[in-house]
């Protein structure tokens, strides 16, 4: 890949990138820059140091080596203050919200409407609902962020950035867990800010959107540039051949099998969100859970898990009542649930990576009194090489690893656990190309060995690269279950707004 | 490197340290008779912290224990006056002094996960019920002339090791065996850490929490009983303030109050950095006022040390 003539002037230049952790040089004199109005992508495996890098920008965190250049002004960027004050936004990867406060409090955090130094609660209020009104959604400015879903949180994060005025605004994986109509809305606020001059820095693993939204493209590997590209000049097989250093033939490995005798059946289930919803599981089968956010995909999941209570309906696992009352419970009869939100509902991260791998199986790895530690590493050590954990050691505290790793984590959990039902909420979310196909084929080998999958993707490409089934949610409702060959994505998302 | 060695030693090293200023300072320091003096001091209130480790690992307190000591000393000397043979008598005490710290940790667990209440208020609540308690039952007077081989247990020594610094080996290695051995251990570190995130992983968190309420109680009681044998006598006032004195050994050892980081080795430490401090100042006669500033300054440094190495 050659560098592009660059007309515009250069707003940001990050010239000798260096950051140094324990064990890993996260960043070895990267250069990147940024012009006004200008939409610059971001990619590479995880763990490549993408967000490492967008961190050393936002002040989160300290260079060891390298300078910034604002404007060709050598800038010294020591906090997320002078960040911020130099007109700096960011969305972090990993939320960075005050679950017990209220999106408006947290959209105004740090920056808070005020009149004789008292918050100005209305004002505060109005600026909430007049961005996210921008990003075409509909949240209430006054609830709490604890109540919101992943997705609405991410939405959230990024009208905090944009409640500000930035010149820069880095967004460091943004789409992640959205479906495809807030990403468009996304995109036309992107688009907006763009036209206004200012320079975007765009991290995401979803390539098809790079090449929608973003004008040039920067590869990392191990720390260091691959090389830049414009979009134009460049395609998804060469992109991915630069990211992982060989190429993929085909983005869902998908093998047939036969499908085999009933394993989980779910009649008239009423909770809260969810309406009379019936569905079955066949063992062998990769059934997909389609919809929209707030649909209640992840509500049913967690019926099945039995992690939130249920008002009526009933359960059938292999042919016997089964009624959950904990995850415990679910855990015992053979179900895992992978949960969307790895950071929350997912890791320990003051623990290691392999005793977070190893939470939900130790009652298998205990003997006698004591954990079998030996067992247990080793158990850990096959998940991390299996899923190309990139990370010092299975000692390693997860604390420290690249979100996508950390993904890599809990995904391990649940492979160990020799579950019957295995249930995936947004299973790849962050997770780069090539370790996704990984998992594609650690999936089909599940199934291949008997197990029932629920996958629930926003993604509607990989749904239907992935699945014999797609059942589609439609606001708490079951509006339809279509086998691989019906499946599209205008019949999907046909089901997924029937009642809207 | 150097941080490296202080990550792993920090606070060994800090405890030697002060073994030295205090060795050059005093030649009494060094005796085996004054090693084995700090470690039957700290005996009582370290017990106490290995159960205090457990509740503040899963990001919990309990500031009952000090009470508990108390009411658990009067409740179990005075059943120790009971007309019955003597070896009858003292197990009667014995048993019924830690059921009542178990007892009393199971109400605390079950408020805390039943009814979801801060583990501050309940403990708080459960600390002015047992002090009251045991002035109840006691009407205010200390329970008097026990029978003479009751001393024995926290007053005597086995081997030439004073009988509650044995006791508190044994507790703290069985402790520490449990906490990085056992799925419950592991258990106890995952709550602390994410509460959620290992109830979805199939932990039954209550249970666990609960549990760890009732090791707290049920060491307490234990260190109520020892005390009580080394008074010879139930005091409804025994064990005041020592809630504060133990939870700073548990941090000062580097346990986090947010929980999920800590060990009882760690604990280990910060009671005899303390108990040592206390020791030295002793011999070196220094004032008890003086003591308690110097002891506090301590405190402060040794939890900055913790910080600084953490970065
Ligand atoms: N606080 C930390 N301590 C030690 N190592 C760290 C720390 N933060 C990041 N790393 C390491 O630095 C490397 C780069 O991480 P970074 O988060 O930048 O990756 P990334 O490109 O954003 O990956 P992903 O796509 O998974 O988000 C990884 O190997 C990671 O384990
Ligand atoms: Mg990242």
């Amino acid at each position: 890949m050659l560098d592009p003539p660059r007309t515009m002037s250069l707003i940001l230049e990050m010239q000798q990138m260096t950051k140094r952790y324990p064990g890993v040089l996260a960043l070895d004199r990267v250069d990147f820059s940024l012009s006004a109005g200008e939409v610059h992508a971001l990619a590479g495996e995880n763990g490549a140091g993408k967000s490492t890098l967008m961190k050393i920008l936002a002040g989160a965190i300290q260079k060891d080596g390298g300078e910034i250049l604002l404007d060709g002004q050598r800038t010294k960027i020591d906090s997320p203050h002078s960040s911020l004050k130099n007109g700096i936004g960011m969305i972090y990867q990993d939320f960075k919200l005050v679950p017990e406060l209220t999106v408006a409090e947290n959209i105004s955090l740090g920056n808070e409407p005020a009149h004789r130094g008292f918050i100005d609660f209305p004002q505060m209020q109005n600026t909430a609902r007049s961005i996210l009104e921008q990003l075409g959604e509909n949240i209430d400015p006054s609830v709490t962020v604890k109540t919101l879903s992943v997705a609405q949180r991410q939405i959230v994060e990024i009208a905090k950035a944009l409640s500000r005025k930035v010149r820069i605004l880095a967004l460091d994986e943004p789409t992640a867990s959205l479906t495809e109509q807030e990403i468009q809305n996304l995109f036309g606020v992107i688009r907006k800010l763009k036209s206004d001059g200012v320079g975007i820095i765009y991290i995401s693993h979803r390539l098809d959107e790079l090449f929608e939204i973003a004008d040039l493209i920067t590869v990392l590997r191990d720390g260091t540039v691959v090389g830049t590209s414009s979009l134009h000049e460049t395609n998804k097989a060469k992109l991915i051949q630069a990211m992982v250093g060989r190429s993929l033939e085909e983005e869902y490995p998908k093998i047939q099998l036969q499908r085999q005798n009933e394993l989980l059946s779910v009649e008239d289930l009423n909770t809260p969100k969810l309406k009379d919803v019936s569905m079955t599981l066949y063992r062998g089968e990769i059934l997909g859970l389609a919809g929209l956010v707030g649909a209640g995909r992840t509500e049913l999941a967690r019926a099945i898990f039995g992690a939130d209570r249920v008002h009526s309906g009933t359960m059938w696992l292999l042919q016997k009542a089964f009624t959950p009352r904990s995850p415990k419970d679910a855990i015992a009869a053979g179900i895992g649930l992978l949960t969307e939100d790895r950071n929350l509902q997912g890791l320990i991260l003051q623990m290691t990576l392999s005793e977070n791998i190893s939470l939900a199986s130790l009652q298998r790895l205990t003997q006698g009194l004591f954990i079998d530690r030996t067992k247990e590493k080793a158990a850990a050590g096959e998940f991390m090489r299996k899923l190309q954990i990139k990370a010092p050691s299975a000692e390693t505290v997860v604390d420290t690893l690249s979100g996508g790793n950390r993904q890599k984590v809990i995904l391990g959990r649940w492979l160990m656990t020799k579950s019957k039902v295995l249930i995936f909420d947004e299973p790849t979310v962050g997770i780069d190309v090539g370790v996704k196909y990984e998992i594609y084929n650690l999936i089909n080998q599940l199934a291949k060995d008997g197990v029932g999958i629920m996958v629930i993707s926003s993604d509607l490409p990989e749904l239907l690269g992935i699945c014999d089934r797609i059942a589609v949610l439609c606001d708490g409702r079951m509006t339809g279950t279509l086998s691989r060959k019906e499946a599209t994505q205008e019949k999907i998302l046909r089901l997924a707004t029937e009642f809207s | 490197m150097l941080s490296k060695i202080l990550d792993r030693f920090g606070l060994g090293i800090a405890l030697a340290l002060e073994a030295i200023i205090f060795a050059v300072l005093s030649p009494y320091f060094f005796t085996t008779d004054n090693l084995l003096n700090v470690s039957l001091q700290i005996s009582i209130t370290a017990i106490i912290a290995v159960g205090m480790t457990f509740v503040i690992l899963t990001a919990g307190i309990d500031l009952s224990v000090g009470s508990l000591v108390a009411v658990v000393g009067v409740v179990s000397t005075i059943l120790l006056k009971a007309d019955f043979p003597f070896v009858l008598s003292l197990l009667l005490s014995l048993v019924a002094g830690i059921a009542l710290g178990t007892f009393s940790g199971s109400v605390a667990g079950a408020f805390i996960t039943r009814f979801n209440i801060s583990p501050f208020i309940v403990t708080l609540a459960l600390m002015t019920i047992w002090r009251g308690a045991a002035f109840v039952v006691t009407e205010g007077r200390p329970v008097w002339d026990l029978p003479e081989a009751f001393s024995l247990l926290g007053g005597g020594r086995t081997l030439g090791v004073p009988n509650p610094t044995i006791i508190m080996a044994v507790v703290f290695v069985l402790a520490h065996v449990v906490l990085n051995r056992t799925r419950f251990g592991r258990y106890v570190y995952a709550i602390g850490g994410n509460a959620e995130a290992a109830r979805l992983a199939g932990i039954n968190t209550r249970r666990v929490v609960t549990q760890v309420y009732m090791i707290s109680g049920s060491l307490s009681a234990l260190s109520g009983i020892l005390l009580a044998s080394r008074m010879n006598s139930g005091q409804p006032n025994s064990g005041l303030m020592y809630e504060l004195d133990v939870i700073a050994a548990v941090v000062v050892g580097g346990t986090s109050l947010f929980g999920g980081r800590g060990s009882v080795a760690g604990t280990f430490l910060g009671s005899m950095l303390i108990g040592v401090l206390r020791n030295g100042l002793n011999l070196l006669n220094v004032g008890s006022y003086v003591q308690q500033v110097v002891v506090g300054v301590v405190i402060l440094l040794a939890v900055l040390l913790d910080q600084w190495r953490k970065k």
